[in-house]
């Protein structure tokens, strides 16, 4: 009984269904992307009628924007920390410091998409800006809904005190921010650093 | 009182399973920060025939790096690793065979 409520339900294997459910989800998430990547890899190079990435990409401040989104991998595992430690006001700053971070994430990506757009490329421009807009969109709409969570978890954790059992909650949640996180590693190398 | 053991059990289990302090989670970040500032540093330095090996090699080492510690997958049971991994070989075999047809075979 004192396992199931410290950790949910487990399996026959004595492990935590709800997080053998997450990380299937995930290995999932890695087609989905694995899929954006590749369809981008297959067309970066098609920019007839339209900007070349190198025109129009500020690798500057795309490398801000990494640098902010790995940061908030660091908050949210010290957010898993504190959770598990019990710290309830440690754990609601640090989830809010990490929506913050990826906040500032999409806010940069928003801005980005602007600039591009004022630029000449547009969704339906070249394969290249379908491909590329396609595969950064979804990245800042999982971010976006990593951020949905976060304040959701924060507005309830609010409400209510955190006891240990919430914990896990909160590594699920980390555990789909961290991908977001390992999913950007790959577009940042891929998409904006190696020259098409 | 059985919150209260609940609680401690947790916490103990947390430390033993993730076997990282809040200082380890800074440590990798900091390692993390050093190796995307290298990354970006391969725009502006010219690395010759090393730039894209070196690039890949980077962006591989913080993916591990993120996924062993933050996710805590090289702590937490294997058959997470399992699950996740499975995916990750399917999605890049899979792909990779993709973008091979592609560059083979529609020219």
């Amino acid at each position: 009984m004192t396992d199931t409520t410290a950790h949910g339900h487990t399996s026959s294997a004595g492990i935590s269904n709800v997080k053998l459910g997450m990380w299937a989800f995930l290995g999932s998430e890695c087609l989905l992307f694995g899929g954006l990547i590749s369809t981008y890899m297959l067309y970066r190079g098609r920019v007839t009628g339209g900007p070349r990435p190198s025109q129009i990409f500020d690798i500057p401040f795309t490398s801000v924007s990494s640098f902010v989104l790995l940061m908030s991998s660091l908050t949210m595992v010290l957010a898993v920390s504190a959770a598990h430690k019990g710290e309830d006001r440690k754990t609601n700053l640090w989830l809010t410091v990490t929506a913050l971070l990826g906040a500032t994430f999409v806010g940069g990506q928003v801005y980005e998409f602007t600039a591009f757009y004022n630029e000449g490329l547009g969704f339906s421009t070249s394969l290249f800006g379908s491909s590329f807009y396609t595969l950064t969109g979804f990245h800042g709409v999982h971010v976006t809904v990593g951020i949905i969570m976060l304040m959701s978890l924060v507005g309830i954790f609010k409400r209510s005190e955190v006891p240990g059992k919430k914990a896990e909650v909160v590594e699920m949640i980390g555990l789909y921010w961290h991908f977001v996180d390992i999913v950007w590693i790959i577009i940042f190398t891929l998409v904006y650093l190696i020259p098409v | 009182m059985t919150t209260d053991t609940t609680h401690t059990a947790t916490s103990a289990e947390h430390s033993e399973n993730h076997g990282m302090s809040d200082a380890g989670y800074i440590r990798i970040a900091a390692i993390l920060a050093a190796i995307t500032a290298l990354e970006v540093s391969t725009v502006y330095v010219d690395f010759g025939p090393l730039f894209l090996p070196a690039l890949l090699i980077m962006m591989v080492v913080k993916f591990i790096m993120v996924v062993s510690y933050f996710m805590h997958l090289k702590f937490d049971n294997k058959l997470f690793s399992l699950m996740f991994y499975a995916g990750l070989v399917l999605a890049v075999g899979v792909y990779a065979a993709f973008l091979a047809t592609f560059k083979f075979f529609i020219q």
